[in-house]
């Protein structure tokens, strides 16, 4: 199977173009905030010189842009590209621009909203601390327009598949509808809380709410969405990476088995997060934490598929022995600069893999729930795997679809590198920092970190000083990765053919068994939401029962309600 | 599916199964649970220290911006606490340090742990879940003390 390649109309090369360069803006700005955070921590700054404000407002921009905006934006991309790439159909370019468009304005809503110091609530929103009513309307915007990018392709779909009965879809498109039909049902539970809860008690329309509900609608939505982060990741390790490295997806139906677990089990899994809060039973928590355990079951049959696929590719490039196809592979080939992104990202899961089992295990969350452990275990995740997936592809997607060649590839190819370098080293500071008791979300410049105040704890600073230096290389790391991008973006176009002619590197099955059983996405969403109905119910009465009163809404600068 | 794959799918399901006998484990035979579902406790909104038994109290935390009520609690080495924690108003984080005790203090809800401590010193609690503009600031301690210090100092708190 050579690589096919498939005319966008004009229309469709303008909107992904734009879905990646205004979503790169605003995550470099978000990893500003980020390495400022590194900062601040250390109490090196105690305001923001360029967009002020303090560590909190930081935090918060940087967690809504880089982990809310940048990746839905990404996704969607990808699945504008990949759909009807793989399909071989037009988008409708109506309902995609719409969708566009609801997205870019939401998501600079929010951002403006965040900027003037109106939403400094973190990007968990949790009640009573309230935001400005047009933070809750970006965001929600925002959610809406990926809703109609999905809404968007399943014509699409339904219509392939009547035209090819018998044929199996495209591992490309299972993976990218398994993303957002995970991401449709969990986001039901946010939109819940956002358009019947917080956004009436924002505007004044309602005195109280409920905290716990809304934090449990919240997490509902809030582990779910790591794997709106993940699966798109995923289609590109199934997809791209055994090309990429010369070889051959292992097996086909491990990737559709993997897919159909994750509708399964992603969702009933979200208490794991609250496994330190009031009026949920431990018996409940206790079975979100089998089904978290159930979910990390198609992690590890991906890790083996991955790692097979990489030994063919490997052993075709003439590796041989136990270990050696592992030096055969494309680490450093600037033709290949796409490989690095891919594979380092699978080499920091394994950590940020194990660290999330251990952060599910029930009774060993206490040791490090909301302490600094838990940022340093999602930076291994989210800002791993998923970040670098994303930046690759977001890369490779500008280059297709503004037809132009990409440079700068040295540079494009070294940056995973040093950012994974900075990347370890700001995590194990956060890690270990977690594990002597240092808490997330926390400016710790301004007390603990400071040799002048009561609190200061001297145990931490060493730790405290990692996160600086790994969070120093990892924005050089970024700012490798941009030059290329943005180089990209303004360079002169190869060709002036109207619309953009896009190829994408599809990697053959080397086992293809028919996996007749994985077809079909019915029958495992009705079985998720059965495991959701089960799992939520018990745990959405006891907080029902157990809390009492309301909150009115506070501001993050005064201990006196708002109202 | 061919036989390495076989393979390698039934040792992940045996590690998650192992990791899950684990946790069991260590709920039934060590006691470590994480923290239940309260209902029969009335809402409060001071603090409150109280003796329940020898060698046993009961204390009602609450957490507010940006303080902890109490925010210093001496007890006698060897002491279990009945730990119940609220937030009056945001919501807040409870750790403290050195012990298996991790709570979040939400606002309309009451959280609950016991606890022994069984080696006299500092035991720090930081507010860890973000509350606001003075969140770093919000920290208190339990002061364990050795049985002859206490005699000296005149009994607990």
């Amino acid at each position: 199977m050579e690589n096919y390649s498939f005319r966008f109309s004009k229309s469709s090369k303008y909107l992904n173009a734009t879905l990646l360069i205004i979503p790169m803006v605003l995550l470099f700005i978000g990893v500003y905030g980020g390495f400022m955070q590194t900062l601040f921590r250390a109490g090196i700054v105690q305001s923001d010189p360029f967009v002020g404000g303090d560590y909190y407002k930081g935090l918060t921009f940087h967690g809504v842009l880089n982990a809310i905006v940048f990746t839905t934006f990404f996704a969607v991309a990808l699945g504008n590209a990949l759909i009807p790439y793989s399909l071989q159909k037009q988008l409708n370019s109506k309902i995609a621009w719409a969708s566009g468009i609801l997205m870019l304005v939401g998501s600079v809503v929010a951002a403006v909203v965040i900027f003037i110091g109106e939403a400094t609530v973190l990007y968990t929103f949790y009640p009573p601390l309230k935001a400005h009513p047009l933070f809750y309307i970006g965001l929600t915007l925002l959610v809406v327009g990926s809703w109609l990018a999905f809404y968007n392709w399943i014509p699409m779909y339904l219509e392939w598949r009547r035209e090819n009965e018998g044929i199996k879809t495209p591992l490309a498109v299972v993976g990218m509808f398994t993303t957002f039909i995970i991401w449709f049902i969990a986001s039901l539970a946010v939109a819940v809380e956002i358009l019947a809860m917080l956004l009436p008690w924002s505007l004044g329309l309602v005195d109280e709410v409920n905290v716990m509900l809304a934090r449990t609608l919240f997490w509902f939505f809030g582990h779910p969405l790591v794997y709106f982060w993940l699966l798109p990741a995923y289609v590109m390790y199934y997809s791209f990476m055994p090309k990429i490295a010369g070889g051959k997806l292992y097996s086909d139906m491990a990737g559709r088995l993997v897919f159909m677990m994750f509708i399964l089990f992603s969702i009933p899994v979200g208490t794991h997060h609250q496994y330190m809060d009031p009026a949920i039973g431990a018996q409940w928590k206790l079975l979100h934490g089998v089904f978290t355990f159930a979910v990390a079951l198609p992690s590890l049959i991906t890790a083996f598929t991955l790692a097979a696929s990489l030994e063919y590719a490997g052993r075709k490039n003439g590796g041989t022995g136990l270990f050696g196809w592992m030096w055969k592979l494309p680490y450093f080939d600037k033709e290949k600069w796409f490989f690095p992104y891919l594979i380092l990202g699978l080499i920091i899961f394994i950590f940020g893999g194990i660290g999330g089992i251990i952060n599910a295990s029930y009774q060993m969350n206490i040791v490090i729930h909301n302490t600094a452990w838990v940022p340093g275990h999602f930076h291994l995740t989210v800002a791993g795997p998923v970040l670098l997936a994303f930046l690759g592809g977001s890369l490779y997607l500008i280059g297709q679809f503004m037809n132009k060649e990409i440079r700068f590839k040295g540079w494009a190819m070294i940056s995973p590198y040093i950012y994974t370098i900075g990347l370890f080293i700001m995590s194990y500071g956060l890690k270990i920092g977690g594990l002597k008791g240092m808490p997330r979300r926390t400016n710790t410049g301004a007390s603990y970190a400071n040799p002048d105040s009561i609190l200061y704890q001297p145990d931490w600073i060493t730790y405290i000083d990692l996160s600086v230096i790994g969070g120093s290389i990892m924005f050089i790391g970024i700012i490798m990765y941009l030059v290329p991008f943005f180089g990209t973006v303004f360079a002169k176009s190869v060709s002036d053919e109207e619309g953009a002619v896009v190829t994408f590197p599809i990697s053959e099955p080397l086992h293809d068994e028919p996996a007749t059983w994985l077809r079909n996405f019915k029958p495992y969403v009705i079985i998720a939401i059965i495991l959701i109905i089960l799992s939520y119910t018990p745990v959405i009465l006891d907080v029902l029962e157990a809390t009492y009163g309301g909150s009115l809404p506070y501001s993050p600068n005064s201990p006196i309600p708002l109202r | 599916m061919d036989k390495s794959e076989k393979t390698a799918l039934s040792l992940s399901g045996i590690l998650l199964v192992v990791f899950f006998g684990a946790i069991m484990y260590a709920s039934i035979a060590k006691n470590i649970d994480v923290p239940t579902c309260i209902t029969d406790m009335d809402p409060f909104v001071s603090d409150t220290l109280f003796e329940t038994g020898s060698d046993s109290y009961e204390l009602h935390m609450v957490a507010r911006m940006w303080a902890f009520q109490p925010s210093t609690v001496r007890l006698p080495v060897g002491s279990t606490v009945d730990l119940y924690v609220t937030s009056q108003d945001i919501i807040h984080g409870f750790k403290i340090d050195r012990k298996n005790v991790n709570l979040m203090a939400v606002p309309g809800a009451i959280n609950y742990v016991r606890v022994t401590f069984d080696e006299p010193g500092e035991y720090l609690y930081a507010c860890h879940e973000f509350c606001g503009a003075a969140h770093h600031t919000m920290a208190g301690r339990f002061i364990i003390e050795d049985r002859n210090d206490l005699t000296d100092a005149g009994g607990p708190l």
